[in-house]
């Protein structure tokens, strides 16, 4: 134990010592970084373009009712204008031409001309604002109508409630789907952080056993320890380097993330917040009307409809023994071969799971309770990847604890074969190995 | 005083043979040459005494105890393929490979800076691997295997990627190491240096011991009564002489002396010899052609081959 304390620390301070490590691990959060802050700078500088618009309203409903909205102006024009602009909008002052039917009230149709591409926002803007007051002048008719004198108090107060009632229903909708969105984007980024990590460390093994024979200092290490004790120490040493680089990354992340935020000044994160809002809303009309504007905590709370310390918990095992799983599998190639054509050929078999479970992670993420998602899960080679697809999106117990009781067996099972084949192959130079030689090597003795 | 021995000791791999019942004995203080053509079972044999492998059947003993796992701090061991981690600071390096031996931190880096000082690569301490001359690199490797004092040192051709110069001072730190209580098994093609160094041989050959004993005793065993003659005289004069009682290998006639080379057929006494002699030339000296080791490793060989 004492021993593979010892090279434990060396591989992990060899390891991380490395300056591409060192600038690996440093530049990741600052790309990122780099990233979100444009993707910011992008959304405030988005859309603060003035633009007026002008309106021929034919059905004479809308009596210069349109309110100036963010920096989009409107202005009503007659028909003869109308006439002028609609072959001549480009020398105008105006950005876009909205034309209002005579029919609109029955066939809810309206025309916008324009020059260039009209941003999808400033469509939404503009069929809400047309909807909605066809909406209430239709409601007014009916006040008319019926001549109840208070009606619309009443229409009102009886929609507060009905409101009131579609909210609590569709705001359970929609934060299932809002959380659905965001299980998705935790279950894809989940499934290939732990494709990526196991892939990349595990292969870190391969490449130290392989060194370790090349270089033939392999035969004074093991007069001195265990072929086990090796393989252990250097298997958790990688692994130490693999935490310390996440932990690295949240701390920068946190603190890269935090400082974006100063950067851009409180006002422009409210103000990045609610542009946000306001597209949300757009989208949802009907539930902006009801619901308070606190979008960003509605958010949060969705977040925290996931079972975070589920996922966290998973995320942790499925790591940690996936990673065991594939760097004894790989470090036992490392071993068994002596030269990089073979280890080419011998890699490939051993990581195919893990690159055929990354293919199906996006099939997996948008159906995680279709039989691939299933059979993926809980097959061991395959599960780390798929299971952690899966588990955002909530999973039925036995099949968690079933998935991960058949990983560790199978990862019990591998490492002593991969122990097996180490100790053999360490020692063995110039031998073509081959799947089949290596079955061999598993049946010797002792 | 025997320190470790190998008794009746079977290694087969796949179905190759390579090891049959070998028992060694080595004594303490002494240095033991492990000697046979390649692939005859050294390293195997080697490897099971540094516990790398274990034998079939049969057993090694360290100090008369029956060795584990936990003797091998005592071993030093130096493999005839060697390398150092090329991306590795050679200072840091031999630290590990000192403390893997168990030793500590501190007396790793207290006993090293010694021998680097001795072998004169202290400079080198800081340096990768990569940019060191190979007989640099032995001397390190030479280094790491003997640093944590252990009592019982194997090494396995030591001598290769050494100028003379450097072999000779490695020759003379493997003496003095014996000298201050180490115990040596020596492993080398190089017969020459065996005849120099080791005190005890062990001839292994096609998996079976063949030849075991104190040196001096193995090839005075080899020996063919072959006598090396300096003379003043005519070789014709002493080749009539002697051809009838002595066969005649070779001569070599100079102006200053001449040389014979003759071997005993029968049970003739060099006394005998040396009075047929007299009359005919006068003696300069008379010595028995002792075999050198390589004449035994080949003979010995040739023979075992043979049956």
């Amino acid at each position: 134990m004492n021993k593979t304390l010892i090279i434990l620390k060396n591989e992990y301070l060899k390891r991380v010592k490395k300056k591409s490590f060192i600038i690996l691990t440093l530049l990741v959060p600052f790309l990122f970084a780099g990233m979100f802050a444009l993707i910011i700078f992008l959304s405030i500088n988005n859309d603060n373009k003035e633009r007026t618009i002008a309106v021929f309203d034919e059905s004479a409903l809308f009596n210069n009712e349109f309110k100036e909205e963010g920096f989009t102006k409107y202005e009503f024009i007659a028909k003869d204008k109308y006439d002028k602009l609609r072959n001549n909008l480009k020398g105008s002052e105006f950005y876009a031409l909205l034309y209002i039917p005579q029919d609109i009230y029955s066939n809810n149709t309206a025309q916008l001309v324009s020059e260039n591409q009209v941003p999808m926002e400033l469509n939404d803007q503009i069929q809400r604002k047309l909807s909605r007051f066809i909406e209430n002048d239709k409601r007014q008719k009916i006040i008319n109508e019926t001549q109840i004198p208070d009606l619309e108090k009443r229409l009102a107060d009886t929609k507060t409630w009905v409101t009131l009632k579609t909210l609590k229903i569709s705001e359970s909708g929609e934060a299932q789907k809002s959380s659905s969105a965001i299980a998705f984007i935790a279950s894809y980024a989940m499934g290939f952080i732990i494709y990526f990590f196991v892939f990349m460390y595990g292969a870190m093994v391969m490449r130290g056993v392989m060194e370790e024979k090349k270089s033939r200092i392999i035969e004074v290490i093991i007069s001195s320890v265990k072929p086990y004790e090796l393989m252990a120490g250097k298997i958790i040493g990688t692994a130490l380097v693999g935490l310390t680089q996440v932990a690295i990354w949240i701390v920068l992340g946190f603190v890269v993330l935090v400082g974006v935020q100063g950067f851009f000044s409180p006002e422009s994160a409210q103000q990045m917040g609610q542009s946000i809002m306001e597209s949300q809303q757009q989208m949802n009309p009907a539930m902006a009307q009801a619901t308070e504007p606190n979008k960003v905590l509605e958010v949060m709370e969705m977040i925290g409809n996931l079972n975070i310390p589920l996922i966290l918990f998973c995320f942790v095992f499925y790591f940690l023994v996936g990673y065991l799983l594939y760097s004894s599998l790989l470090g036992a190639v490392g071993a068994a071969v002596d030269n990089d054509e073979d280890s080419q050929q011998m890699v490939f078999p051993v990581t195919f799971p893990l690159i055929l479970s990354i293919m199906v992670l996006f099939p997996i993420s948008r159906n995680p309770e279709g039989p691939v998602a299933f059979w993926f899960s809980i097959i061991p080679l395959t599960s780390p990847v798929a299971m952690m697809a899966r588990i955002p999106y909530g999973i039925p117990t036995w099949e968690l604890l079933l998935s991960m009781f058949l990983l560790v067996l199978m990862t019990v099972g591998a490492i002593a074969a991969a122990a097996k084949i180490y100790r053999i192959g360490l020692l063995m130079y110039g031998k073509k190995v081959n799947l089949k030689e290596l079955i061999k090597w598993l049946r010797y003795k002792n | 005083m025997e320190i470790f021995s190998a008794r009746n000791v079977n290694k087969v791999f796949a179905d190759t043979k390579a090891l049959t019942n070998v028992s060694i004995s080595v004594n303490e203080q002494s240095i033991f040459g492990l000697l046979g053509p390649n692939g005859a079972g050294k390293t195997t044999l080697i490897r099971i005494i540094n516990q790398i492998t274990a034998p079939d059947s049969g057993e090694v003993f360290l100090s008369g105890r029956k060795m584990t796992r936990a003797d091998i701090g005592q071993i030093g061991y130096l493999p005839e393929e060697r390398g150092l981690y090329k991306k590795m600071k050679i200072g840091d390096q031999a630290i590990y490979l000192a403390q893997l031996k168990g030793m500590s931190r501190h007396d790793a880096i207290k006993n090293l800076k010694v021998w680097f000082e001795k072998f004169e690569i202290m400079a080198w301490w800081n340096k990768n691997i990569e940019e060191l001359s190979k007989g640099m690199q032995q001397k390190v490797q030479f280094i790491t295997t003997i640093v944590h004092k252990p009592r019982l040192l194997i090494f396995d051709e030591p001598f290769s990627g050494f100028d003379p110069i450097n072999a000779n001072l490695l020759k003379q730190e493997i003496l003095q190491l014996r000298d201050n209580g180490a115990t040596i098994i020596f492993s080398t093609h190089n017969m020459g240096s065996v005849e120099e160094l080791c005190d005890h041989i062990a001839l292994i050959n096609k998996s079976v011991k063949i030849e075991d004993g104190p040196t001096d005793e193995i090839r005075e065993k080899y020996k063919s009564n072959i006598f090396e003659v300096k003379y003043k005289g005519d070789f014709a004069m002493v080749n009539n002489a002697l051809s009838q009682q002595i066969k005649v290998l070779s001569h070599i006639e100079n102006s200053r002396e001449n040389q014979i080379t003759v071997q005993h057929v029968n049970g003739k006494s060099n006394n005998d010899l040396i009075k047929s002699l007299i009359p005919v030339a006068e003696i300069l000296s008379f010595e028995e052609k002792i075999p050198s080791m390589n004449d035994v490793f080949i003979k010995a060989v040739g023979e075992s081959n043979k049956r």
